[in-house]
């Protein structure tokens, strides 16, 4: 590789690359290889198909291409045959021969492969007839499936690093960040705040040394946009960083990427070194007088270190414990030098708001908020996936559209967006907009954009204990409102769980969250309320359920649940028994089975074995509970029998 | 411990990528190593003691052979992730954040993977199973303690 020293060169290698893809006649298998698809075996299905490819001798007529994630995570692995567009899913190893023979040399379609529309039932070849597509807008994400993210070469083949020519050619700083500015983007972390005002006023800091910050510290549990963006497409997001630095006037920057990210890890180093070889970051960028180089920093497993000021701190080698604001990083940031930090996605964004123009990219959207957001829809949804759709979209479309809605016979109960920080959206809030204004107002917030789906068999009161949990694992101690009352909290959140609640638990919660909201200096502790707050809001019910009649409908809160056999369903299998890791149920084959509830633990390894066509192995609470407790004790328990 | 302070500077910015080189190389900080790297750093043995307990990547307690870690993210929580967890502590013995006795397992929880489309997620060393259930835990644990008599036929 020899360095690209000018805006020419430049021009020169993209199109020459875009030649080279256009004349490409081959047969190309992309198949998706982020984090997810290699747990799901992606790279061994590569394996197979490069074998047969070298076997049957096709090199030349057919091409594998290891991409990162699609976003389609239901389906997993899976493969577009390209040019037919023909999406495969589910795809195993030794399907690897027919797909080669059968589909990429004769064109037939394998139907066991195609993906099954969950609702209608209806088998789709193609990835654009499928119904988790249509209503996306994929501008961020689409790029995966196209490109090898280790190959620097397929970036410039989709036009890539063609924003930072024309920025370094034709535009001042001043005419970048207007440009920003014009196109109404908002920062895609969390806050929300305007991206180009922040570059602004990073731009006006006085300071010989500015800094700008990837924030890839993705925290959020439920999020993982950041790192799918990181693993399919490192360059976008280096790109809009060295845009951004060229705005502001910076002359060094770091991605902080957090340790439980291998993968991205490794594919955003390999991209930094292509990157510097071709002379896109380094001195004289494109025979420029711009100067820049970009540091990976690898986290250390702090969910704090996603707040700004936590961040900078743990790249200067300290605790990831946050400070006061003002002053903002723009004007000190790291080590007291003028700062500008913004989250992957927003990073991703920018060479795009460049290539196509502000004007585009604010027809995008709603009046306060502009252009896509990526969400992760997961938890009880049929269409799991990362899903980038413009602003605006209804939490309807999101999970019925584009989700494919809720699997099995079960009832939707609430849609948690925001992670830690966010809040349980109920049915009746589905209607609305999502944009960072009617999120909030509906309690919860955009955040990084984790949305997880519930259904009836979600406990509420659970989920707010677990989130609160986190929030106290995760609370970095320096503020005492933060620290001790999210334990406060989760004490009694468990208390509510284990059927200990008391008469005034609801309202000391809400005095608790009061005080931590007002008292803490950063997001993490603000925020930390909003998970019981809002499923107090919406499902105060089952909060007094809990409380005052030991009863967890949705069946998930151990100390209020029992398993029971039923007598006239069981059909003596062993099944249960053997599965039962205390060897608490009792009988013989073909003969009806019994729980000692004296030795059962509720692992629920009974209730996951029992044959779907049988479901002899219920779960019940409260006063059925005890009822039958009462009649299993009283009795002799091989005949445990109860009538209910 | 020398060859891993040689490339870096003495400065306190270095800490963090030290600290991850320390715990990768003996899979534990060791206190010796806590005394060198003060010394090259330029920063009180205290001090390294607070940052490295503040974060989760670094131990002060050797590691088990391999490393069972069990994702605790959102996703994973209302898909079972709990029951997994207690499944690992019940055959394991241990609590999460602990080593069995013969140094086999280290069993730990981590906040979120990202991988919530396959959850529940089980990692151990590198390899990720996707869709944890109680009923695969234990073929889980047999393939790593296979492996170990492997090693010894």
């Amino acid at each position: 590789m020899t360095k690209i020293k000018s805006f020419e060169e430049l021009k020169e290698t993209i199109n020459q690359q875009i030649k080279l893809r256009n004349e490409n006649d081959k047969t190309v298998l992309t198949v998706s290889a982020g984090t997810c698809g290699r747990a799901r075996g992606s790279l061994k299905v590569i394996e197979s198909l490069n074998k047969i490819i070298k076997e049957k001798k096709l090199e030349g007529k057919i091409q594998v291409k290891n991409t990162g994630c699609h976003g389609f995570c239901e389906a997993e692995p899976n493969i577009i045959i390209h040019p037919q567009n023909i999406f495969y899913q589910h795809v195993q190893p030794e399907d690897a021969e027919s797909i080669i023979t059968e589909t990429a040399l004769n064109n037939k379609i394998i139907d066991k492969l195609l993906y099954s529309d969950p609702v209608t039932g209806q088998t789709m070849p193609k990835e654009s007839d499928i119904s988790f597509y249509a209503k996306q807008e994929r501008i961020v994400m689409g790029d995966n499936a196209l490109i090898d993210p280790t190959d620097i070469n397929d970036y410039f083949a989709i036009r890539g690093y063609n924003s930072l020519g024309t920025v370094l050619k034709s535009m001042n700083p001043e005419d970048v960040i207007e440009t920003i500015i014009a196109s109404g983007i908002r920062g895609r972390g969390g806050a929300g705040f305007p991206t180009g005002l922040k570059w602004k006023f990073a731009r006006n800091a006085k300071g010989d040394i500015k800094y700008i910050i990837c924030n890839a510290d993705e925290g959020d549990p439920g999020a993982y946009m950041d790192r799918s963006l990181m693993e399919g497409n490192p360059h976008r997001v280096l790109e809009g960083m060295i845009i951004g630095a060229y705005a502001i006037g910076a002359t060094e920057g770091y991605i902080y990427v957090r340790m439980e990210y291998p993968l991205a890890l490794k594919n955003i180093t390999i991209a930094l070194e292509q990157a510097r070889k071709l002379g896109l970051l380094g001195d004289a960028i494109l025979g420029s007088e711009f100067n820049f180089d970009i540091h990976v920093f690898k986290g250390a497993g702090s969910f704090v270190s996603g707040e700004e000021t936590s961040l900078m701190a743990s790249i200067e080698g300290r605790r990831a414990q946050p400070r006061q604001r003002p002053p903002f990083p723009a004007q000190s940031g790291l080590w007291g030098k003028p700062t500008n930090i913004n989250n992957v996605e927003t990073w991703g964004n920018i060479p795009i708001i460049i290539e196509k123009g502000s004007d585009w990219f604010a027809g995008i959207g709603t009046e306060s908020s502009k252009g896509t957001k990526i969400f992760s829809l997961v938890g009880k949804i049929n269409n799991t996936g990362l899903v980038e759709v413009p602003m605006g979209i209804t939490l309807r479309e999101i999970i019925y559209d584009i989700g494919g809605g809720i699997p099995g016979d079960k009832e939707f109960k609430a849609v948690q967006t925001g992670g830690p920080s966010g809040g349980c959206i109920p049915e009746e809030k589905l209607d609305l907009p999502v944009d960072y204004e009617s999120l909030s107002e509906a309690g919860s917030i955009m955040g990084s954009g984790g949305m997880i789906v519930m259904d009836e068999d979600t406990c509420m009161v659970d989920v707010a204990r677990y989130f609160l949990q986190f929030t106290k694992e995760e609370s970095c101690g320096k503020c005492v409102p933060c620290r001790i009352g999210t334990r406060q909290m989760v004490e009694i959140l468990n208390r509510i769980t284990r059927g200990e609640g008391k008469e005034n638990d609801i309202k000391k919660l809400e005095e608790l969250a009061k005080t931590i909201k007002s008292g803490s200096l950063c997001g993490l502790g603000q925020t930390s309320p909003n998970p019981v707050l809002t499923t107090l809001r919406y499902f105060r019910k089952e909060y007094e359920d809990h409380i005052y009649n030991k009863s967890c409908k949705a069946l998930v809160c151990k100390d209020l649940i029992c398993y029971y056999i039923e007598p006239d369903k069981c059909v003596g299998c062993l099944l249960c028994k053997k599965s039962c890791p205390v060897d608490a149920i009792i009988g013989k084959r073909k003969e009806v089975h019994v729980i000692d509830h004296k030795l059962c633990i509720k692992c629920g390894a009974c209730f996951d074995v029992c044959p779907p066509k049988v479901r002899a192995v219920s779960k019940y609470t409260g006063e059925k509970k005890e009822k039958i407790l009462k009649k299993t004790s009283a009795g002799s328990v091989d005949t445990g029998r109860v009538d209910k | 411990m020398q060859k891993i302070l040689a490339e870096f500077e003495n400065s306190q910015k270095e800490l963090i990528h030290v600290l991850h080189c320390v715990q990768a190389k003996f899979g534990y900080i060791p206190p010796e190593a806590i005394s060198e790297i003060s010394r090259h750093l330029k920063i009180t043995e205290s001090e390294i003691y607070g940052i490295l307990t503040f974060y989760a990547a670094f131990s002060l307690e050797p590691r088990g052979k391999h490393r069972v870690t069990v994702c605790m993210g959102t996703a994973c929580h209302v898909r079972g992730g709990p029951k997994v967890l207690e499944e690992f502590e019940r055959r394991l013995g241990i609590e999460a954040g602990h080593t069995t006795r013969d140094k086999q397992f280290t069993l730990e929880t981590v906040a979120c993977l990202g991988c919530c489309a396959i959850g529940p997620v089980v990692v151990v060393d590198d390899d990720y199973h996707a869709e944890a259930t109680i009923r695969k835990v234990e073929p889980i644990l047999e393939k790593y303690k296979k492996e170990k008599k492997n090693d010894q036929d």
